[in-house]
């Protein structure tokens, strides 16, 4: 760790160092999965991935939306609709942590004047019926990864098991940036003909999002697509395994786009405040058991099998 | 004699578990050595985030050679018990040895174990301390199947002596120990080969790492409290904190920050609680004004800039932390000044409590019924007190309280006092909370009190009208903490009351209202609630009384909820209370027996009575007159009891001075007549220790009346009279406390 970095100077430059970075570590660059998440985890390719015996490296920005914490695109760090970081590699292997502060020094935290620290945080996906051990990781007490050693994912033991980091990262960048206000952080080279802050790509989506996240999403509509897609999932999983040529063919994962989309619908329904307190927790054990269902046809495929 | 050193290096292990992980590091390998006949002079552990280290001095170089005999069976037995013995020495037939015995030949087994050498013992004992390490959670990492609290990168395992250091060989899956370990994580990440425990320890110094928890927490704190009183400033202790920080760190360096001016304006709470649990750090505070001024943070390396950068990063992450908890304050200020404290708590409505026990709205209206009803006992004025119930509850509506639960109660107190409500109010938001422990303080202020006692009261009484009590270990409710908190309060105020009475009206409305509110007005339906709150035996009693025709039932619900609040829930819920009693008496060192008998006497539900009771006995016991009133009562008591038995009569039909034969017995009858003359008026006004002092006086009466008198006379008439006399001696004795269930 030696070498003084050089300052990114946007939102993107960060990004393209993380893809560059862990590209050159081994793992393979994925795209957004093409579905609303609330989180990077939900890309099968960490879910589904962290399952079964076969090795994986893949890195990947996820964006992730969560209704709740809408705030009209005023609040300085929440936003309804942001990005996450995530790189899963499995087995982990012994100098994960080396590998992970290498990529702080990427996009240009110098080792040599701040404090990073791994500090307790015990993951658990109550939706995913998952958990793992790790950290928070800090930079000057500022919280800028999670770092996790999966140990279950949809009821399964993860063997072997996969290690996954998550960078937020609007929040890393306003941080590497300087930025006090997430809407005035570069996203582009400021230098370049048009320079456009984040606010200038997102502070009208926040708008919109917010309000119909909080006011006019139409919860009879949203409970009849919970209901359905969850429907879906099972219908799909319990479908024969031998499509009409006789192939087996297990459906794991167009199921769990099922499972994903019935997570969503949750979390909008939880904005839209119609969800008690009490029927969170049957909701959350709905979607819990799609997530091991799906889990459990996952491992019986050939990407998904024990060794 | 070598000493051992082991480290176990790893990836960072949570602050939380080191002084656990320490104390059974050092106990599970000490005592495996010891186990496998090795001895040692001293043992001890030392954490590090990355690394749990145990020193072992004077550790001996071999167990012993062993030489076990074991004597068998005889020569002629039969066949089994020869092979069964064969079986347990694992040695065969030809290998015994034939003694002669007084009782003929007898079999002998003789078996040696040779010693062993120190590193191979050392080396089972630490794999087998690896494997079964107690870490309240582990885990696996890679493809490997150890376990360990984070990734296990690698052992240190060291004997030293004279003649230098010899790594033991210890090998886990793809671990193998050696001599070397990694100084800081940052500052000096090389590997460091060592040779002894001294030589480890002040490597890892010149390395960066401050080997000892004790000495990190002292350097964090001297440091702090220096810098802070440079500045004529204190550090407001947390040893919680501090120990916690001292976890994260392997090389601690102090820093300190100003807090931006605009946030000075929170409740120093609000300050302390939102920096140590999101940011870690100390709060320092100007000892003149109260305010907290500063925050001390706790980095884990020195930088070229001395800490410049980090201390600004902090600073930053501070100000947006502390910007959320101005927003929340600003925006609970706004709320009480527009609908009031008890517009706070309008939501409550619709927060359960608990599922069979309502909405918070329904808790807070029993509360403050209940208050209300406590208030004059306490000396406290009824309608305040049943306005601080109304809104002592109101701060969990709250933004703030959203934020940091434990805020609680000191939210309610601050915002009481912005929305104008009178002090005893505000001061019982956060105290009727209290006491949370057996260490924290009780409320003083009458009003606090009354709505604490109601609180509380309102809590069990509820819990155990739907049978969740506490059962072994689990006790969600935080129910035993409740009982005690009811037993000091009423303590702490002398207060007076028949709690059986108190609690059952309350458990009575408790399952009354479960039933009727749930299930209307239908018999079966009751029957059916009763048998969902785990009432089986009420319900079928109500069910059997149907005669299989509904009918209204509030009126069978209600003397159905009276009953069993009296005879069986309500009693249940008072031997609750007297269990925390004697835990907490004995805490105090009166004797269980002392309790017991105090507990035998009637009026056992008024606690406060109870407690004077048992602290006089006690007190008296320890006394000389103490030792007379037992003998004295003991010798009477046991004469009595062995005739009532005999006899199977109890002779209390009081005796009559004209069959008084000698002096002494005449003596013993003007005795108890003075005795008694003093026991009742002292016992009108509760004094025991006068009483008992009364009681003592008996027994050198008592003792010259057994020398000069036979009881067991041969005329009936006279026999009769003196156990009659006897009776009377047991029953004066008796009246502060039941002195059969004193032992000794």
């Amino acid at each position: 760790m030696t070498g003084k970095p050089v300052p990114p100077r946007s939102f993107q430059e960060i990004i393209l160092r993380l893809m560059t970075y862990w590209g050159g570590k081994g793992c393979a660059v994925l795209q957004p999965y093409d579905m609303e998440v609330g989180a990077g985890t939900f890309h099968p390719a960490t879910t589904l991935r962290s399952l079964g015996a076969r090795p994986w490296a893949a890195a990947y920005v996820q964006p992730s939306r969560r209704p709740t914490d809408g705030r009209y695109g005023e609040n300085p760090n929440r936003l309804q609709h942001y990005y996450q970081y995530q790189v899963l590699i499995k087995p982990s292997p012994p100098d994960l942590q080396a590998l992970y502060l290498g990529s702080l020094q990427a996009i240009g935290i110098d080792m040599d004047l701040h404090d990073i620290r791994f500090v307790e945080d015990d993951w658990e996906s109550p939706t995913l019926g998952a958990w793992g051990l790790g950290w928070e990781v800090w930079c000057d007490g500022m919280e800028v990864s999670q770092f996790t050693y999966f140990q279950q994912v949809g009821g399964h033991d993860c063997k072997p098991v996969s290690g996954e980091l998550t960078y937020g990262l609007e929040r890393l960048a306003m941080y590497v940036l300087g930025v006090d206000h997430v809407m005035d952080m570069p996203y582009n080279d400021p230098d370049s003909p048009t320079p456009l802050k984040y606010g200038d790509v997102f502070r009208q989506t926040e708008q919109e999002y917010s309000r119909w996240n909080f006011d006019q999403a139409d919860t009879e509509m949203l409970l009849q697509h919970f209901k359905d897609a969850e429907a879906e999932c099972q219908r799909i999983l319990s479908a024969p395994e031998l499509d009409k040529a006789g192939r087996r063919i297990v459906m794991a994962h167009p199921a769990y786009d099922q499972c994903i989309k019935a997570s969503h619908l949750f979390n909008l329904l939880d904005a839209r405040g119609v969800i008690s307190v009490t029927e969170r927790q049957a909701y959350i054990g709905r979607v819990r058991a799609l997530a091991k269902q799906c889990a459990d046809a996952f491992v019986t495929t050939e990407a998904g099998a024990a060794a | 004699m070598p000493d051992l050193l082991i480290e176990l290096f790893s990836e960072e292990i949570p602050a939380r578990m080191q002084a656990r992980a320490r104390e059974d590091l050092k106990k599970l390998v000490t005592d495996g050595l010891v186990e496998a006949g090795l001895t040692y002079a001293t043992a001890g552990a030392f954490s590090t985030p990355r690394r749990l280290v145990l020193t072992v001095q004077g550790l001996s170089a071999e167990s012993p050679a062993l030489r076990e005999e074991r004597k068998g069976p005889k020569a002629d037995a039969p066949a089994a018990a020869i092979e069964g013995f064969l079986r347990s020495t694992g040695l065969t037939r030809d290998q015994l040895e034939l003694r002669e015995d007084k009782k003929g030949a007898v079999l002998f087994a003789v078996v040696e174990k040779p010693g062993r050498r120190a590193p191979d013992i050392v080396a089972e004992v630490l794999e087998r301390t690896i494997r079964t390490f107690p870490w309240p959670k582990s885990m696996r990492w890679g493809s490997g199947t150890l376990r360990w609290v984070r990734p296990l990168h690698s052992i240190l395992c060291l004997l030293t002596d004279e003649g230098g250091a010899e790594v033991v060989p210890v090998t886990l899956d793809h671990l193998t120990a050696g001599n070397t370990t990694e100084g800081h994580r940052f500052m000096a990440p090389a590997r460091i080969a060592v040779t002894s425990f001294d030589d480890y320890r002040a490597k890892l110094r010149r390395a960066f790492v401050m080997l000892d928890t004790a000495e990190r927490e002292q350097a964090i704190w001297h440091d702090a409290t220096t810098q802070a009183f440079a500045l004529g400033l204190e550090v407001v202790p947390d040893a919680g904190l501090l120990a916690e920080v001292a976890g994260l760190v392997e090389w601690p360096v102090v820093l300190m920050g100003a807090i931006g001016g605009e946030f000075l304006s929170l409740p120093p709470e609000v300050l302390q609680t939102s920096m140590r649990e999101h940011q870690k750090f100390f709060s320092v505070r100007n000892p003149a004004t109260g305010r907290i001024e500063r925050f001390v943070t706790v980095a884990n390396r020195e930088t070229a800039d001395h800490g410049e950068t980090i201390l600004a990063g902090n600073a930053k992450v501070l100000s947006a932390r502390l910007s959320d908890a101005r927003f929340f304050w600003e925006n609970d200020l706004r709320t009480v000044q527009t609908v009031g404290l008890e517009g706070m708590a309008a939501g409550l409505a619709h927060v359960t409590f608990h599922n069979k026990l309502g909405s918070q709205a329904d808790r807070i209206l029993r509360i403050e019924s209940l208050a209300r009803e406590i208030a004059p006992l306490v000396g406290a004025s009824p309608d305040l007190a049943a306005e601080a119930a109304r809104v002592a509850k109101a701060d969990l509506q709250s933004a703030m309280v959203n934020e940091f639960p434990e805020l609680q109660g000191t939210m309610g107190s601050y915002y009481a006092r912005a929305a104008g409500l009178p002090e005893s109010v505000a001061l019982a938001c956060k105290a009727h909370y209290q006491p949370l422990g057996p260490s924290d303080e009780v409320p003083t202020d009458p009003v606090s009190v009354a709505v604490a006692l109601a609180d509380k009261i309102d809590t069990l009484t509820g819990f155990w009208a739907i049978d969740e009590k506490p059962t072994g270990s689990k006790d969600p409710f935080a129910l035993r903490r409740a009982a005690l908190g009811v037993i000091r309060l009423l303590l702490a105020r002398d207060v007076r009351v028949a709690l059986i009475q108190f609690i059952a009206t309350r458990v009575a409305a408790h399952v009354g209202s479960q039933i009727g509110n749930v299930y209307g007005s239908k018999t079966v339906a009751a029957a059916a609630a009763l048998s969902d709150i785990g009432q089986k035996n009420f319900a079928e009693k109500l069910l059997a009384q149907i005669d299989n025709k509904e009918y209204d039932a509030f009126a069978v619900i209600s003397d159905f909820s009276a009953d069993i609040a009296v005879r069986d829930i309500g009693p249940n819920l008072l031997s609750f209370f007297h269990d925390r009693l004697k835990v907490h008496l004995r805490e105090q060192g009166i004797r269980h027996d002392v309790i017991d008998a105090c507990l035998a006497m009637p009026g056992n539900d008024d606690l406060t009575l109870l407690v004077k009771r048992a602290e006089a006995l006690s007190a008296f016991l320890k006394t000389d007159d103490g030792t007379n009133l037992l003998q004295g009562f003991k010798r009477a008591n046991n004469i009595l009891t062995q005739a009532e038995a005999k006899d199977g009569v109890e002779y209390s039909f009081g005796a009559d001075p004209k069959f008084a034969e000698t002096k002494e017995e005449r003596a013993l009858f003007t005795a108890l007549e003075t005795a008694q003359a003093t026991i009742a008026p002292a016992m009108a006004q509760e004094d025991f220790a006068a009483a008992m002092a009364a009681m003592a006086a008996l027994r050198a009466p008592i003792d010259a009346f057994f020398t000069a008198v036979q009881v067991n006379a041969e005329n009936p008439v006279l026999r009769r009279n003196r156990l009659n006399m006897l009776h009377t001696i047991r029953t004066t004795c008796a009246q502060v406390a039941d002195l059969t269930r004193i032992e000794g």
